[in-house]
């Protein structure tokens, strides 16, 4: 042991002990552990509910669970899954982790205000899921009006309660991103020197600000009308049942975007690392995330091409929803692209992100079905839709943070994981996933609606398809659980840059100090610099 | 081939005049998503296996990228994606379009069931019996929360929103039986809110319309309601009492005290039966009760079809009754 290594700072994890030092810590590493711990539990919860409804479509009939049990299930399922795992995934957890590594900074530009947004994040999760289990909900995560505000008996409102504090807390991590990254970027970190990860975050934040108050109105429009009868919605009252579907698209459309940018900011770190090449077309990859942002909040209507709107904005819809495909597309082009004449791995984090390339391109193409107007009017509404947002959401995004926790696993815990379980893991993932959803695209044509719990008959075989599916992908997802733990206490030591890769982060030891750098780091490189890396690399060759 | 798809494949029937279009537009979405997806499937597997790292240490070229391919991929992709739009768009329309000569029926959603009204006054839960051959063009609304009418052998679905008439049509092609959902998740049993089409040959039709109609016709069941709900004092048909007649009203359009014109549809008869004080005619004053909770859905719908039957009986100014009886004839064909 030399001086210098006696005398370095202890890591993050080892810094302070004690219970009291994760609860009331300001490192954004140790938050994004708190968030980790949470959005892994909220997602077993969801992910349960899931089970139980795949097990009640074993049989058309309606044998398992009574039908208002059945709507309970799917409505805890949605919104567990979208506001307490989805939308906090990747941004708070990955996200926390990594933004001041990847821009040379010691922690984000509000360490107390990022701790308050877990605590607020944990307070309205608690709301809800009290809100599930003392009695349920069963609006589904739409919360479509006059159903919700006065048809349904169920807790609506504490449910929707749960949701808008959590809202607060993605609005609070937004805005720290957001400063963070204008802010406290090291010097020579200039803007298109960020990580492709960096830009899709900052892309994210900016949707978490500007999008999540438009829910908080609406779901406090809902509760007034439910609670003191003022017709917002409800036409008996004089209200306007769609109006309440503008509003919740107006958020929920570009809520989509904050669970799938962060995801691909992380496929374009895996596959730059993973292909050993600069992510081919930086700029039209960044860009495409503001587009996408963008384009974003003006697509809402196409959720509602049967609801009633005029034939003209249905048009304009459609069209601008083609227009929103196509920078997804372009970020899909780039990253093949980043492996042509690369030198690609097949380690796990790259089995994720190539997973999550082919099935994220299923679930975009199938988007495409949805945009076209005459189309959308016959699977609107139906299992088509659902398998369509399942390859986004889950074919996505969780491929992505799946493929994340990997790939940084050794920096957060200094531990590699198990390589052979893992790639077997990313496998039972892919293969579970697509014999779960691909028979809904069939079953949703052939006209089974979603959110059914008694069916006929005929569609039977591919919902037997689609449950045993999910049974593949329940171990899937479980098997990382295991596994992970394990080698956080008991895998091999991580070196400083394992894979190797050019990120500011892997700059620093595995765990990383508090202080994430003992000096600001100066940048002199492009983000995906793989030339920089020579020097290790040759350095390591030399030593075997 | 839609007909070996059916009895090989899951595939719905194809049973109505728009369903071939709409799968030609589905069709042509899964040629080109297929191919494109088999393009990047095949690149990308190709590049993992071409491109494996064969030494921990090498590094490869590194290419930054090129505009010309950017432009050029992005540009490609913004014009096959406009063929989809025109392809979906152009269905769309075809959807939107009822042909003059549709039968007007009328349905009604509540939790958990689907009322259907014919005009010759035959009722149906849960079922809708049609003609092939004809068009049909359903008003529909909702008396609770929302529901959507979703015919999948018909390739059509219209939302069903309390508060508004949506209409939805379709030609029946071939007799058969076929699937009725509602599709707008509407509490808890909301996969209960199913039913039937029967689609029939035009004489098996006639039949079953003779055998069905109990109360008289859609509109001689709407003139009840005008006497019984007391319409009849002041709307009197010739016009002599304190509101205006409804003689002619039905796609007229009305001069409102306010200056504006509005065009009497559907929506406005309901409104103003229901609401009589939101749209008021011009040289009339606002003294009509509210119906709005006295009246259910379907008495406002048979109300409407007696409105809209004396539209066609304008030139039988002398005898009221005798010409709605028989407006109602021509109406119902």
């Amino acid at each position: 042991m030399s001086a210098a290594a006696v005398h370095s700072p202890p890591n993050y994890l080892r810094a302070e002990q004690g219970i009291k030092s994760w609860l009331l810590t300001t490192d954004h590493k140790r938050i994004a552990w708190l968030y980790i711990a949470a959005i892994t539990a909220f997602f077993f919860v969801g992910g349960f509910a899931a089970m139980l409804m795949r097990l009640e479509l074993l049989t058309p009939q309606g044998d398992l669970v009574a039908s208002d049990t059945y709507n309970k299930l799917f409505s805890m399922h949605g919104i567990i899954m979208v506001w307490f795992f989805l939308i906090p995934s990747i941004p708070t957890t990955l996200g926390n982790f990594l933004i001041p590594f990847m821009i040379g900074a010691k922690d984000l530009a509000f360490p107390k205000l990022n701790l308050a947004s877990w605590y607020i994040f944990m307070l309205g999760g608690i709301v809800t899921l009290w809100a599930m289990l003392a009695g349920g909900v069963d609006t589904g995560w739409t919360f479509y009006t006059p159903f919700s505000s006065l048809y349904s008996t169920t807790n609506v409102i504490w449910a929707a309660t749960g949701i808008l504090i959590s809202g607060f807390s993605s609005i609070l991590t937004g805005l720290n991103f957001i400063v963070t990254v204008h802010t406290m970027r090291a010097p020579g970190m200039t803007w298109f020197r960020l990580p492709l990860f960096v830009w899709s975050h900052y892309t994210t934040s900016l949707i978490l600000v500007l999008a999540t108050p438009v829910l908080a109105i609406t779901l406090a429009l809902v509760a007034v009308e439910r609670i003191f009868g003022v017709g917002f919605f409800d036409p008996k009252l004089g209200g306007d049942p769609v109006l309440f579907q503008h509003l919740f698209w107006f958020y929920s459309h570009p809520a989509v975007y904050i669970m799938i940018l962060p995801g691909m900011g992380v496929v374009s770190e895996l596959v730059a690392t993973f292909s050993r090449r600069a992510v081919f077309g930086y700029t039209f990859v960044a860009f495409a995330s503001v587009a996408i942002g963008v384009l974003g909040f003006l697509v809402w209507g196409h959720h509602m091409f049967v609801a009633g709107q005029s034939v003209y904005s249905a048009l304009v819809f459609s069209v601008l929803s083609y227009a929103v495909a196509v920078p997804s597309a372009i970020k899909v082009f780039n990253w093949t692209a980043t492996m042509f004449r690369g030198s690609v791995s097949w380690d796990t984090p790259m089995l994720y992100a190539i997973g999550f390339i082919g099935l994220f391109t299923g679930g975009g193409l199938t988007g495409l079905f949805l945009a076209a107007l005459g189309v959308d009017v016959h699977v609107t509404e139906t299992y088509f839709v659902v398998a369509h947002f399942h390859y986004i959401m889950v074919g996505g995004t969780v491929m992505a943070y799946l493929g994340g926790i990997h790939y940084w696993w050794p920096k957060m815990t200094g531990k590699m994981y198990p390589e052979g379980l893992a790639r077997l893991s990313a496998l039972i993932v892919f293969i579970g996933f697509n014999l779960t959803f691909f028979p809904q695209y069939l079953v949703g044509y052939w006209g089974m609606p979603r959110r059914y719990h008694v069916y006929p008959p005929e569609f039977q075989v591919l919902n037997v398809m689609s449950s045993a599916g999910a049974s593949i992908l329940g171990i899937g997802y479980l098997m990382p659980l295991f596994y992970l733990i394990w080698a956080a206490k008991y895998g091999r030591a991580a070196t400083a840059n394992p894979w190797p890769a050019t990120g500011l982060e892997w700059k620093t030891p595995s765990p990383p100090s508090t202080h994430n750098f003992e000096e600001t780091p100066i940048v002199l490189h492009d983000a995906y610099d793989f030339e920089a890396l020579r020097p290790i690399i040759e350095e390591e060759h030399s030593h075997r | 081939m839609v007909d070996w798809l059916t009895r090989n494949i899951p595939f719905p029937p194809q049973a109505s005049s728009v369903a071939g279009h709409v799968d030609a537009a589905y069709l042509y979405l899964v040629i080109t998503t297929v191919s494109l997806a088999v393009l990047l499937a095949v690149l990308v597997i190709t590049f993992a296996i071409r491109y494996h790292r064969r030494s921990r240490y090498e590094i490869p070229p590194q290419i930054q990228g090129n505009n010309l391919i950017e432009f050029g991929w992005t540009g490609a992709t913004f014009g096959l994606f406009l063929t989809m739009f025109l392809f979906g768009a152009k269905v769309y329309f075809d959807l939107q379009v009822p042909p003059a000569n549709a039968i007007e029926m009328y349905a009604t959603g509540k939790q958990w069931m689907w009322k259907v009204q014919h005009p010759g006054g035959q009722r149906e839960i849960n079922e809708l019996h049609v003609p092939v051959g004809q068009a049909v063009r359903l008003t529909m609304t909702s008396q609770d929360v929302i529901h959507s009418f979703f015919v999948p052998a018909f390739r059509v679905k219209q939302d069903v929103v309390p508060g508004r008439y949506s209409t939805l049509w379709f030609t029946a092609t071939k007799p058969g039986t076929y699937h009725l959902f509602c599709a707008e998740y509407c509490g808890a049993k909301h996969s209960g809110m199913v039913g039937y089409v029967y689609a029939m040959e035009p004489a098996e039709y006639d039949r079953w319309l003779t055998s069905g109609a109990a109360e008289g016709s859609l509109s001689s069941q709407g003139e009840k309601l005008y006497q019984q709900y007391g319409c009849s004092t002041c709307h009197d048909l010739e016009g002599k009492g304190p509101g205006p007649s409804f003689r002619g009203v039905y796609r007229s359009q009305v001069r409102l005290d306010n200056g504006s014109t509005v065009f009497a549809d559907e929506s406005y008869l309901r409104e103003s039966i229901l609401q009589s004080d939101a749209k008021v005619v011009l040289g009339f004053k606002s003294i009509m009760p509210i119906f709005r909770g006295q009246l259910q859905e379907d008495q406002v719908l048979a109300l409407i079809e007696y409105i809209k039957a004396l539209e066609n009986s304008r030139p039988n100014v002398e005898s009221p009754s005798a010409g709605s009886t028989a407006g109602s004839e021509t109406g119902a064909r």
